[in-house]
């Protein structure tokens, strides 16, 4: 790639306060909404009477479930995946029940905040208290409180004819694991759980959102995906998308928690009730008590093995929390668990399971940190006991081109083999240790995904571009898409000004997520920008009275193909497109695709903790990231994605946890309480960029951002093991709970 | 593991639903499609060779 600049399109924004986020967006006219929430966990709704709050001098509207669609419950074709818009739709507002503390009840749209939180206080819910359940294995029980009536778990022959909290079973197998286990020379078997963790953006969900008086709505927001948010509330309040028309603002964090809508719908009820655009922003404690988590799970692995160290056979079944909605990342949990290596018999059982805490949402690599955690945990153990190095038993059952995934097909081309060896000859693995300190390692898997983009190129008459995609940039993917586009320009990055457009100004873009961005929709910049190329050389061509191909397009300039003999004059980009009114008129390139291909990514984590012994306190000491990245586009930001997944991944293994009281309520729904890692605690984490290009992508690109926080909850839970001899298998690993373990 | 004669994915879809009656509704929606290990969000769009191997998988997203 060219030379480009080491910040992001924007950065001067961010960090000078000048870039607009969600909370930022002011529209003259412009009111307030405000969320009545559950206070219970388990409950019908008998009755709502708004009529107080109504009159509020002040008040302009108020919404309940009875202003929105009551929407059928069925899984639809949406996005890259199916939806029920029901479970979408009754979690942004309750409906009949409140199936968590925090549940919408009713908005209420006022001239000022306080006359809004003024009117909530005026509404009367009438609930009947309900038994609930928080934990997924009480979920589990077949004496649970029912969440949801209708709920038949799926995946089950024969068909169940009593309702439950179990969504879902699903299992995947490969070969005969009885028959592995029965020619294992060592079998481990082990249970785990992991805590439901929130994503922790700095940013809270915010939007504002005006309906004309012909219909023709307009929300500005903070999401991961302005496509996404159109085609949710479209559905969601039973409006034509064209009459829908979302603009990203700047996101202040998203990780995958902003893959879906909470305060849109309900902005655009009010909105549409009062006639007045309405802004709505989220405290923090609305943040935790309100929007969705990743789901927290309970793990038994059990592995087979010879005593060199080869792998047999394995086995996984893990039930995930979905909330109180059904989905859960529990099939992606299964596809994940053994998918670093070459295992000739497994099976994978997951459970999507619901219970009264908020519906989940995606984190990072949804599914798969929990079920790495219970595997290379496992692996961590099954290598003490074998005496072999723990880099030494992953190498020698690597996944490699042409494994057979679990999941079904085989390996594409991969870099996993590449990470494990970059570990064993880095410097962090090779350093003595001291009493008290341990050094763990674990590895991970993510798919990565392609999926529907759009890019345009626009060339101005300066000879300067405009690259217009429709992904918000929650991780740099600006700056990716100037650089790809500047590459095939054979311009300066300087020149390219990459943009997010609108639902109305771009083609259709697939959210930003699933590590997409820089492969699929750079992808279709590269199209797009192929496609300036192509129209280049043939206004060159126009303007030297010769044939499209006897012009070649080199490092920005047109030049006669090789083999013409005359000496005609190079022509710029910059004076093709001066003279661009005279040769045909404005230059523009377009492209839009459905993108396969993704290359599977892999990740290699290095950890060395020290261990308190007196309080169970654990310190990070040093942590090395290393990482297949396929290539890296911009260096800068594949580091950063790597040491932000490591960071989160850390807060997961030792520290975040949601605490609920006897009644179901959030105790810690804040940033002093719920404990996430902050610079002071954390060394600096060194990256190393493992390049196996991709070839189903024109420069090689893999995602980045989600295999970072896959191998994190294993390798600190490895390291603390080694450290202190005490193996710790339920998250976090919070000082009181190492305490107990080292004190039993 | 089933052999199937077809040069399109669509064809292969199609073929199947032949013999298993029921699969195209079945993978109508939230699956995605590996073709010789690359996974594909748009199954029906896809060529394939005389030795392919097609594996039908839940479609992915991520966070």
């Amino acid at each position: 790639m060219g030379r480009y600049p080491a910040g992001s399109p924007g950065w001067r924004d961010k960090v000078t306060g000048q870039a607009n986020y969600g909370a930022d967006f002011s529209l003259p006219g412009m009111i307030t909404g405000r969320v009545l929430r559950s206070p219970h966990a388990h409950a019908r709704i008998v009755s709502i009477d708004t009529t107080e709050a109504g009159k509020l001098a002040g008040v302009r509207a108020v919404v309940t479930a009875a202003d929105f669609p009551d929407l059928p419950s069925e899984v639809v074709a949406g996005g890259e995946s199916p939806v029920n818009y029901r479970y979408i739709s009754c979690n942004a507002i309750a409906r009949d029940k409140v199936l968590y503390e925090g549940h919408a009840v009713a908005a209420v749209a006022a001239i000022s905040a306080g006359v809004a939180e003024q009117a909530l206080k005026l509404i009367r819910v009438e609930y009947e208290v309900l038994p609930h359940v928080i934990d997924v294995r009480d979920a589990m029980r077949d004496d649970a409180p029912l969440l949801h009536d209708n709920l038949y778990t799926e995946g089950v022959d024969p068909k169940p004819t009593k309702p439950s909290n179990i969504a879902k079973r699903t299992e995947f197998l490969l070969g005969d694991p009885a028959a592995g286990f029965a020619e294992s020379e060592i079998i481990l078997e082990r249970s785990y759980t992991t805590q439901p963790v929130h994503q922790g953006y700095i940013e809270p969900h915010a939007c504002v959102a005006s309906v004309a008086a012909d219909g023709m709505t307009t929300v500005w927001s903070s999401s991961q995906g302005q496509f996404m948010v159109r085609e949710f509330c479209a559905k969601l309040l039973k409006i034509a998308d064209s009459d829908i028309r979302v603009l990203p603002a700047e996101i202040g964090g998203g990780f995958g928690g902003k893959t879906t809508v909470y305060l849109e719908p309900l902005a655009i009820a009010l909105s549409r009730k009062s006639g007045r655009p309405v802004k709505m922003v989220m405290s923090r404690e609305e943040v935790f008590k309100a929007s969705g988590p990743t789901s927290g799970g309970v793990l038994q692995v059990k592995l087979g093995a010879r005593r060199d160290g080869t792998l047999v056979a394995a086995e996984c079944e893990l039930a995930y929390q979905a909330g109180a909605f059904p989905g859960s990342p529990a099939i992606p949990g299964c596809m994940t668990a053994f998918a670093c290596y070459d295992i000739p018999n497994a099976r994978t059982v997951g459970y999507d399971v619901v219970s009264n805490r908020p519906k989940c949402a995606a984190y990072r690599a949804p599914g798969a940190p929990m079920a790495a955690f219970a595997v290379e945990s496992a692996l961590d153990e099954l290598a003490l006991e074998l005496g072999m190095d723990p880099v030494e038993l992953r190498l020698k059952n690597a996944a490699k081109e042409g494994t057979r995934a679990l999941y079904g097909p085989k390996m594409p081309v991969i870099g996993f083999v590449e990470t494990l060896e970059a570990a064993r000859a880095h410097a962090h693995y090779n350093t003595p240790l001291k009493a008290n300190q341990g050094r763990g390692i674990a590895s991970g898997f993510w798919f990565n995904i392609g999926g529907q983009s759009s890019a345009a190129v626009h060339i101005n008459e300066d000879g300067t571009a405009e690259v217009v995609t429709g992904n918000p940039d929650i991780g740099g993917s600006r700056a990716s898409m100037a650089i790809m586009a500047a590459e095939v320009l054979g311009i300066d990055y300087a020149k390219v000004k990459p943009l997010i457009g609108d639902t109305a100004s771009v083609g259709y873009c697939f959210l930003t997520g699933g590590s997409r961005v820089t492969f699929a929709t750079g992808k279709a910049v590269v199209e797009a920008a192929n496609d300036v190329v192509q129209q280049l050389r043939a206004r060159a061509a126009k303007i030297w009275k010769c044939e499209v191909d006897e012009v070649i397009w080199k490092d920005g300039v047109a030049h006669p193909a090789q083999g013409q003999t005359d000496t005609r004059t190079q022509l710029s980009l910059a004076e093709i497109a001066a003279s661009a009114a005279r040769t045909g008129g404005p230059i523009s390139g377009k492209a839009s695709l459905n993108v396969g291909g993704a290359g599977p990514g892999f990740g290699t984590h290095l950890c060395d903790v020290e261990v308190d012994p007196e309080t169970g306190r654990v310190t990070v000491l040093r942590y090395t990231v290393i990482q297949d990245v396929g290539r890296a586009i911009h260096p800068g930001y594949v580091e950063g994605q790597m040491q932000g997944g490591a960071a989160q991944g850390i807060g997961w293994a030792l520290n975040e946890e949601y605490v609920y009281d006897d009644q179901g309520r959030l105790q810690n729904s804040g940033f002093l309480d719920y404990r996430m890692p902050v610079a002071s605690d954390l060394p600096m984490i060194d990256a190393v960029l493992v390049e196996v290009p991709n070839p189903a992508h024109p420069f090689g690109v893999r995602g980045v951002g989600e295999v970072p926080i896959v191998p994190p909850l294993a390798a600190v839970a490895n390291a603390v093991a080694r450290a202190s001899g005490v193996r710790v298998n339920d998250l976090p690993i919070s000082p009181p709970r190492l305490l107990a373990a080292l004190m039993k | 593991m089933v052999e199937v004669d077809a040069d399109t994915c669509q064809a292969l879809i199609e073929r199947m639903d032949e013999r298993f009656p029921g699969f195209a509704d079945a993978i109508a929606t939230g699956v995605a499609v590996a073709i010789d290990g690359q996974i594909y969000p748009d199954p029906l769009q896809q060529d394939l060779r005389p030795d392919s191997e097609v594996c039908f998988l839940p479609a992915l997203e991520g966070g």
